[in-house]
């Protein structure tokens, strides 16, 4: 695929991280802040707000959304600081294929998780 | 993007290292950095959280590990990575965009470039990025 249409998708992960990255930075850690506007009363970490959290189909898409997007924008962005630094065509080729391999096997982990969480929200019910 | 035009020779250094090139230029490294801890972050992350999957007492024993002041403020300069990564990144954006830059001139001596009016733009997104994360390093460690 051509860089041109990589580094398209490469901003607009980037606009979908800082949507959801700075939603789920709020949420996670600016509880006072929250608190402030009456909402984000329980600890965050607490496995009742877990499991309440995975149980919405809000923050399950979210969360799988964010996931593919940050995966994406960084290993991406990984491979353009290591591109910078000259490597010759083959070790080009392994960074590629391997930093895509990482970022495939990241997803699916990680949906895996997002979606196998006791009593999460899934298309099944 | 990778450039074949003029490819980097001096490895690491020709991005750490600056030079003349100005204030900008430091905050691409720093933009670079703190995009590179993110991610670092983000992969152990995944593994961390990943612990909810087995259940609650997988869930306690993982939260239970990376609890302490050390995390606390390990996940504090997490956060304020994020902040500046992503109010910079905004402004690469824009410039990419062709804003802030001005309108374009011809090429007369004495030459002008568009660093001056580049510089305003910059100066915001540390004033901005401090602010945010110094709001939020009062939610983390005053307000709680």
């Amino acid at each position: 695929m051509r860089d041109r249409t990589l580094w398209t998708w490469h901003i607009g992960a980037g606009l979908v991280i800082l949507v959801l990255l700075g939603l789920h930075m709020t949420i996670m850690h600016l509880n006072a802040t929250l608190g402030f506007f009456g909402a984000g009363s329980t600890e965050p970490t607490e496995w009742e707000s877990v499991a309440a959290r995975a149980g919405s189909v809000f923050f399950t898409l979210t969360y799988v959304l964010l996931l593919g997007a940050a995966l994406y924008h960084g290993f991406y962005g990984f491979r353009n600081i290591l591109m910078e630094l000259n490597p010759g065509r083959t070790l080009r080729q392994v960074i590629n294929v391997g930093l895509t391999l990482v970022g495939a096997a990241l997803f699916v982990f990680g949906t895996w998780a997002a979606l196998a969480a006791p009593g999460a929200a899934t298309m099944g019910g | 993007m990778e450039t074949r035009a003029r490819p980097n020779r001096l490895g690491i250094r020709g991005w750490v290292v600056g030079g003349r090139w100005g204030f900008e230029r430091y905050l691409y490294t720093l933009h670079r950095l703190t995009g590179l801890g993110l991610l670092a972050y983000f992969v152990m992350h995944i593994f961390v959280t990943s612990t909810r999957a087995i259940g609650p007492d997988s869930w306690d024993q993982a939260m239970a590990v990376v609890s302490g002041p050390l995390f606390a403020i390990g996940e504090f300069l997490v956060f304020a990575a994020f902040v500046f990564h992503a109010i910079n990144g905004v402004r690469l954006g824009a410039i990419e965009l062709g804003f802030a830059v001005g309108r374009p001139i011809e090429p007369v001596y004495p030459y002008q470039t568009s660093v001056g009016r580049q510089r305003r733009l910059a100066m915001a997104v540390l004033a901005l990025a401090f602010v945010v994360a110094f709001w939020g390093g009062l939610d983390f460690f005053a307000w709680t």
